[in-house]
């Protein structure tokens, strides 16, 4: 079609989103039957490039929507209307074992979304596309306040929902790559929680003492949390992932001073000395260090390190103490820890100890471990710098989990975590019973 | 991120608009002990939280008790500090839920099935000064809403709201680029899609008000036309310059060599003496030739001199026919102004038309009370505004006129049928 030809349209709606909303992209104004490619770039922060890409072909009215329309190949098929976000991969040609993940939070993603002549599978970058329109995807909504916390020698930010108005409360601790990470948190407080994101692996305090924080440093986060102006200190809660559901299991049993109306443990499992802190159930994973393996890719696994699941109590959280609801999220093809053993073993405690009752398991097949946020691009392995012999390494770490089912687990767990959060914190507080 | 604690200025009543415009900034501990442990708290969303302004957006309100009368608000503070509000009257059902898109608003500033209510229908808090009219000047930045639920319905303002959300509203989407450009002196801005490709243009021509008010040109950027907002001349400019209606010629011919325009897909948009200027300069000049033409309450009026001095002197030959309206608002409907509700003229041009055969250009459409102010739709409407006219050093009360539900539903279909129109031949078109 050379000569004067119509100019295409594009639209994406909404085109300024919260990273967990829908959006619906809209090519109008080409010929009927026309073939063409929808894509989206994106450049992280780390300023990798990562791209995605479906081919359609218009129908009669000259006109795709991805929501509704068949995708005949790319990075995703079928129909699926957030294809774009979760199917993102590094450019060809990109460093192996990137993960994409946002550190600052207060600016948005931007996706440049585009429409190629043709059904292109690679050179995007060196054609003109024919229409392209930029999507931002926030995790902070409007009005979200951002607080950093030092206070108690935390390392910590608070994320509100907004400046006036009293909140529940939710401690959000991630697992044992350290860091500050916000964005599950700031995204919680974009959705009515007041959240507190913690650092507990490489905190001011451990870089200077050189020491692994105790677990009075968890109680001092919960309690600077509770005792905030806008936060209602009867309605708090924890989520964890990864080694973050070990600590989040230690303190909602054994802490004295931390008192929960629910929690939501990813991708986590209840193996560990209990009563322990960070750094004894740390040693206790090393002393089984030679469960772990390496794939053919050199990949390292390690979900044995915590099988066999033990019987002996003193080397498991007593789950059977537990006295709130718990929804634990789990991916069956995860291959960093044994958490689909470690929750059967759970509900086994849990039943002999007349509790089950509020025990909640989302069970996904083939999920991996890296449960993030809706439409985040699946990580099946990446460089994890990980602590051995007080030492750090840097390992490609096979997190486990196929794009499409571990992409769905996300979208699907996501919904159910708030659902859980505001029927257990803005709701009246009854327990749930279901097991799906 | 700025929060909407605001203080008015002007406190008429002084507690009354005191306790709109700010909530307490930290609750005592008695308070947060005292929210009853088990009680359900009320949830409020607005979907989604980040829209253009010709979107629609869904506010609900979940967790409420059965049966619950509750107010729905929403607040707004102004780039000049004005402060702007709108609500509804609802009862949640048995579910404890209140769906402003779905339910009925028993009272309030809107009464109804009226999704948009809350912004459409926003007027000036109690103690404003009179006259006021909502214009985003900066539409760089977002309109920020404050979108509140408060208990009960008479007295709501008495009680601290149960829930909060802050909503943003956009003139621009992400990565559309403003550029400020020049014409004979005359200031005119340009608003240019996001992405390489070259794009159908639009030419928005202001009203006798003056200024440069860039929203509409922004917002039709945002649906993929690169579009120059183009100063007009103040009323009083008319009388007193020697100008040239050159200036519109030059400033179309602009847009249309731009690089990142497509030539032969620009079209014109007037409203009221910008619609004026673009009927005349489109039916007599041979080089202002746009593909094809919106004009929003705007009339045929002309002078058999052809320049702008004349134009001024017809608009005004009847000025001694002035009217006053209530409040002593000026009516300027016998003296050239049509308003948009009164089909007179338009059915003039529609005769001028067909005696040249070519009626099927046209395409008419009439709103019965709305004003004349006809603005994107769900912005407020005004029936009467501050204006600056012949040079006076006073203001006029300026009567628009129109009824605001239905200026409301004006402003939405035209806005549709505006956008249908400009797709249908700048885009669609071969």
């Amino acid at each position: 079609m050379e000569g004067k030809k119509r100019p295409v349209k594009l639209s994406v709606h909404p085109s300024r989103g919260l990273v967990d909303e829908k959006f619906t992209v809209l090519v109008q104004n080409v010929p009927p039957g026309f073939q063409l490619t929808v894509h989206a770039l994106h450049q992280c922060e780390d300023g990798h490039s990562w791209h995605a890409f479906g081919h359609y072909t218009a129908d009669s009215t000259g006109a795709v929507n991805v929501a509704e329309d068949l995708s005949l190949g790319g990075t995703y098929s079928g129909v699926e209307q957030m294809g774009l976000l979760w199917s993102l991969r590094p450019v060809p040609g990109s460093k192996p074992g990137l993960r994409l993940r946002k550190m600052n939070v207060q600016t948005p993603m931007e996706v440049t979304v585009s429409v190629f002549r043709g059904h292109q599978t690679e050179g995007f970058e060196d054609q003109g596309p024919l229409v392209s329109v930029v999507v931002e995807r926030w995790y902070m909504a409007p009005g979200v306040c951002r607080i950093p916390v030092t206070e108690g020698g935390l390392t910590a930010t608070l994320f509100l929902p907004s400046a006036s108005g009293l909140f529940p409360g939710i401690l959000d601790l991630w697992g044992g790559g350290g860091r500050l990470v916000e964005y599950r948190a700031a995204l919680l407080a974009s959705r009515g929680f007041a959240s507190l994101a913690l650092d507990y692996m490489t905190p001011k305090i451990s870089l200077e003492t050189g020491q692994m924080v105790e677990n009075e440093y968890f109680e001092t986060a919960f309690r600077v949390l509770q005792q905030h102006p806008q936060v209602l200190s009867s309605r708090m809660a924890i989520v964890g992932l990864s080694l973050g559901s070990s600590v989040a299991f230690q303190l909602m049993i054994y802490s004295q001073v931390i008192k929960l109306r629910c929690a939501v443990c990813i991708s986590g499992s209840h193996v560990q000395p209990a009563g322990g802190s960070v750094k004894q159930t740390l040693d206790y994973l090393s002393r089984n260090s030679g469960n772990t393996c390496f794939n053919e890719k050199n990949e390292l696994i390690c979900r044995d390190l915590v099988l066999p699941i033990p019987t002996d109590p003193k080397l498991k959280a007593d789950v059977g103490q537990l006295r709130c609801p718990l929804l634990l999220v789990v991916g069956e093809d995860d291959q960093n820890w044994a958490v689909s053993e470690s929750a059967v073993d759970m509900k086994q405690m849990m039943e002999q100890a007349g509790n089950s009752h509020l025990l909640t398991v989302l069970s996904y097949p083939n999920a991996g471990h890296l449960i993030e946020p809706p439409y985040s691009p699946h990580t099946r392995s990446s460089n994890f710098r990980s602590s051995v012999d007080n030492s750090f390494v840097v390992l490609k770490t096979l997190w486990g989990g196929e794009t499409v089912e571990h992409s769905r687990a996300q979208e699907d767990a996501w919904r159910k975590i708030l659902t859980f959060f505001r029927e257990n914190l803005y709701g009246r507080g009854s327990a749930l019973v279901s097991n799906l | 991120m700025q929060n909407m604690q605001v203080v008015v200025r002007r406190l008429g009543s002084a507690r009354g608009v005191l306790s709109v415009c700010q909530w307490p900034e930290k609750h005592s501990l008695l308070r947060r002990l005292s929210a009853k442990a088990q009680s359900p708290r009320p949830i409020l969303s607005v979907a989604p939280i980040r829209a253009l302004v010709d979107e629609k957006f869904k506010v609900s309100v979940e967790n409420l008790p059965p049966a619950a009368p509750v107010t729905v608000h929403s607040l707004h503070q102004s780039e000049d500090q004005d402060c702007w509000e709108a609500y509804g009257h609802y009862i949640s059902d048995h579910r404890g839920t209140v769906s402003v898109s779905e339910d009925l608003s028993f009272g309030g500033t809107y009464s109804g099935k009226e999704p948009m209510g809350l912004l459409w229908s926003m007027r000036p808090v109690p103690g404003s000064r009179f006259g006021l009219r909502l214009r985003k000047m900066d539409v760089c930045a977002p309109m920020l809403v404050n979108i509140s639920v408060f208990s009960g319905h008479e007295g709501f303002r008495e009680h601290t709201p149960l829930a909060s959300v802050v909503t943003e509203r956009w003139h621009v989407a992400p990565g559309v680029q403003r550029v400020e450009v020049t014409i004979k002196g005359m200031r005119g801005t340009l608003f240019i899609p996001p992405g390489l490709g070259a794009f159908p243009g639009v030419l928005d021509i202001w009203g006798g008000g003056g200024g440069l008010p860039e929203y509409r040109a922004a917002l039709l950027a945002s649906h993929g036309y690169a579009t120059m907002a183009l100063e007009n001349f103040a009323l009083d400019d008319l009388q007193g310059k020697n100008l040239d209606l050159n200036y519109f010629e030059m400033a179309l011919d602009k847009l249309k060599n731009h690089p990142q325009v497509i030539s032969d897909r620009v079209g014109v948009v007037g409203l009221s003496l910008g619609a004026i200027f673009l009927l005349y300069l489109t039916a007599k000049s041979p080089t202002f030739k746009p593909q094809c033409c919106v004009s929003i309450s705007g009339s045929n009026v002309w002078s058999s001199d052809n320049t702008l001095k004349g134009v001024y002197k017809t608009l005004f030959r009847k000025f001694d026919k002035l009217r006053l309206g209530e409040n002593d608002s000026h009516i300027w409907q016998d003296v050239g102004l049509e308003f948009i509700h009164d089909p007179t003229n338009v059915v003039d041009m529609t005769q001028m038309l067909r005696s040249a055969g070519k009626e099927h250009l046209v395409t008419s459409v009439i709103y019965y009370d709305a004003g004349h102010l006809i603005e994107p739709p769900f912005s407020p409407h005004f029936r009467a505004t501050a204006f600056k006219v012949r040079g006076n050093e006073q203001n006029v009360i300026m009567l628009w006129g129109g009824h605001t539900k239905p200026h409301a539903d004006a402003q939405e279909d035209s806005w549709t049928k505006i956008l249908t129109f400009l797709k249908q031949h700048l885009y669609s078109s071969d």
